[in-house]
């Protein structure tokens, strides 16, 4: 019995996926072509699939309800679970690199939907290279908030390139962002806190929340509590850095 | 043992291969070729080659090029490639006006429509551009730094093209992207405002055209895919208008659908304006496909297909002047493995282009004895050496051209 407990991947008292068997390393390589499928275009991207409870068959997908948060890079999941309980009434979707993390999430989603009836309907993940491929996820102007938590440093000078929020990447994010739409960005390393806040500062089409508006918005605390690995740094008592910008009209 | 040596061989193809380009001036004072790094022009009145001039020293361009076109209404050329060099040129007086260094090497070229910018894209995604402010054709300016624009991340950006009006700049990767970015007024800031992407692809994105009318001024984009399609989109909202199976058309999808022979890639196209005629080349086509676009009705419909008989003519790329009344086509592939003469192209023209449909002299194909020439990297060579090797060069040339692309664009690995 006991045996059978600890070799299982779901745990037989919480129902939950327990994430020792879906360990993996921190870090995924971003260049290497896809082998996972990419929807062609955002029409094609499979609502029943994702939100089965919400979309029962294909014919119901009529275009009016869509996905308005995305988590890249959501990890284990801990923003987007605690986001869907605050929006029940939103869609929202993780974006994963590393093949067994979102095997995870799927795990975790589904656990929670069977556990609590009716709730974690508005949630999915799925296994993609956002760095490539949110044209292909997001129509112009469809999510109304994009998070990006403890995203990869990327260190070497070299392979700064390679960073999550970069000048050339803001502008798809600004284009899959609506108007008002906000960006989050959290990270521990204070030296790409500061990249991440001048790529922004930098671009046209974003401009800083002010202080004000950072004490009004309720996620702004999930971004350091919500997440494995903000607890973590919380745990040892490192610093977080964040940058939080809304999505603005271009001005010619 | 066969096997492997065929592995290498295709290795050294793939590396060393570079098709060959054709551009027409607009009012088609001169026609301009390239085969690897030798780029050729011809004065068509005269019917004479032109002696570039270049300050810098040494070869014009050092490795193959990639991309050639003019702009600015004909008085601009630019030429760029494997060299990591751009060089613009003015068409007055064939002078190199100006050479403008890359990072990395060169798969793309535009030029804005006023020619106050060169745009190029980089191996890695980026492009790049230059602003001509202040060149004069006495003076040319050196040094010139070209900053990014925007960037397809991590993806070979295989056109470029401005629309229409010059509002928007287009361009297409190896992902089967398109992307339409608001061309802004001060370029040298970046292109930040995405307008749309054209997605529907499902191969890498080869060419791109246009096709404009007073109706639409801004024009529709016409593209062309590895995937055998050529694609009408709408640029303000990225819709897809309509589509054009060409493999299917041509003929030339095998029964058994396997993926190689199954999708004959689209290798280039060349549209007149008003889109009346738009040409298609095609990978194992030898001859052109020639489509027409329907601008009020926003549809793509066959015209016919103009077979070359009698060799193995299989176009590279195409080229017209804005009247088009010759279609210009070259097929060629540099430093051909085992080639007798270095750099190998042939170009060929067709004529009765842009009449209307009822009299399209399709089959009435001639070679224009002043322009049938091959451009030699050996100038020593007699040409009548040439001329009896030559059909078997052209078939290993059409052969080593279809591997060279298909493994060109459809890498499973870029190292960034």
């Amino acid at each position: 019995m006991l045996e059978q407990e600890s070799n299982s991947t779901i745990s037989k008292t919480t129902r939950l996926p327990r994430k020792r068997f879906y360990r993996a390393r921190a870090h995924s390589n971003p260049l290497s072509d896809s082998h996972f499928p990419v929807p062609i275009s955002p029409n094609q991207v499979d609502y029943p699939l994702h939100y089965p409870q919400l979309f029962p068959s294909s014919d119901q997908v009529d275009g009016s309800k869509k996905i308005q948060f995305a988590d890249i890079g959501c990890g284990f999941g801990g923003l987007l679970i605690s986001l869907s309980t605050l929006f029940p009434e939103t869609l929202m979707i993780g974006m994963e690199l590393r093949d067994k993390v979102t095997e995870y999430v799927k795990e975790r989603i589904l656990a929670l939907r069977i556990a609590i009836p009716g709730q974690y309907q508005n949630v999915s993940v799925v296994r993609t290279n956002s760095m490539k491929y949110i044209p292909n996820y997001f129509e112009k102007g469809q999510l109304s908030k994009m998070f990006f938590l403890f995203p990869d440093p990327h260190f070497k000078e070299k392979n700064h390139r390679r960073r999550v929020i970069s000048p050339h990447l803001l502008d798809e994010y600004a284009y899959a962002l609506g108007v008002g739409g906000i960006i989050y960005t959290i990270t521990d390393v204070e030296e790409l806190g500061e990249w991440m806040k001048s790529c922004l500062d930098g671009h046209p089409m974003f401009e800083a929340l002010t202080h004000e508006e950072l004490e009004a918005d309720p996620v702004v605390k999930l971004l350091s509590s919500a997440t494995e690995e903000g607890q973590k740094v919380a745990r040892n008592g490192g610093q977080t850095f964040q940058a939080v910008y809304r999505r603005i009209a271009r001005c010619l | 043992m066969e096997e492997t040596s065929m592995e290498e061989h295709e290795q050294t193809l793939e590396t060393e291969v570079a098709p060959a380009l054709i551009a027409v001036h607009p009012t088609q004072q001169s026609v301009a070729a390239a085969v690897g790094s030798d780029l050729r022009v011809f004065i068509l009145e005269e019917g004479c080659s032109v002696a570039l001039v270049d300050d810098s020293a040494g070869p014009l361009h050092k490795d193959s090029i990639r991309a050639i076109r003019y702009g600015a209404k004909g008085r601009l050329f630019v030429s760029a490639g494997d060299d990591k060099l751009v060089k613009i040129w003015s068409t007055n007086s064939w002078r190199c006006i100006c050479t403008v260094s890359s990072e990395k090497r060169v798969s793309a070229l535009a030029i804005s429509n006023d020619g106050l910018f060169v745009c190029f894209a980089d191996k890695f995604g980026v492009v790049w551009v230059v602003d001509l402010d202040g060149s004069h054709e006495n003076q040319p300016l050196v040094n010139k730094k070209a900053v990014p624009l925007l960037a397809h991340y991590c993806s070979i950006i295989t056109s470029l093209e401005f629309s229409a009006e010059g509002r928007f700049i287009i361009s297409a990767d190896r992902d089967s992207k398109i992307r339409v970015t608001v061309f802004p007024k001060k370029p040298l800031d970046g292109a930040h405002e995405i307008q749309s992407f054209c997605l529907g692809h499902t191969e890498f994105v080869s060419c791109l055209a246009f096709v404009y009318s007073s109706d639409c001024p801004e024009g529709f984009l016409v593209s062309g895919s590895g995937d055998s399609t050529v694609r009408l989109w709408d640029l303000t909202s990225g819709s897809l208008l309509d589509i054009f199976e060409v493999g299917a058309e041509a003929g030339l999808v095998q029964s058994n659908g396997t993926e190689q022979e199954g999708y004959p890639a689209v290798t280039d196209l060349c549209a007149t304006p008003d889109g009346s005629l738009i040409s298609v080349a095609i990978q194992s086509l030898p001859g052109v496909m020639i489509l027409s676009c329907d601008l009020s009705a926003k549809t793509l419909s066959i015209v016919k297909v103009v077979s070359i008989t009698g060799e193995a003519f299989i176009p590279t790329s195409l080229g017209a002047a804005s009247s088009a009344e010759l279609l210009w086509m070259v097929m060629g592939v540099s430093n051909l493995h085992g080639s007798v003469s270095g750099s190998l192209a042939r170009v060929r023209v067709i004529s009765g282009f842009n009449k209307k449909k009822g009299n399209l002299l399709g089959t009435s194909l001639f070679c224009w004895k002043i322009m049938t020439f091959l451009v030699d990297s050996n100038f020593c060579r007699s040409y009548r050496e040439i001329c009896l090797s030559r059909e078997k060069v052209f078939s290993a040339a059409a052969e080593a051209v279809k591997t060279a692309l298909r493994n060109l664009l459809i890498q499973k690995t870029i190292l960034c």
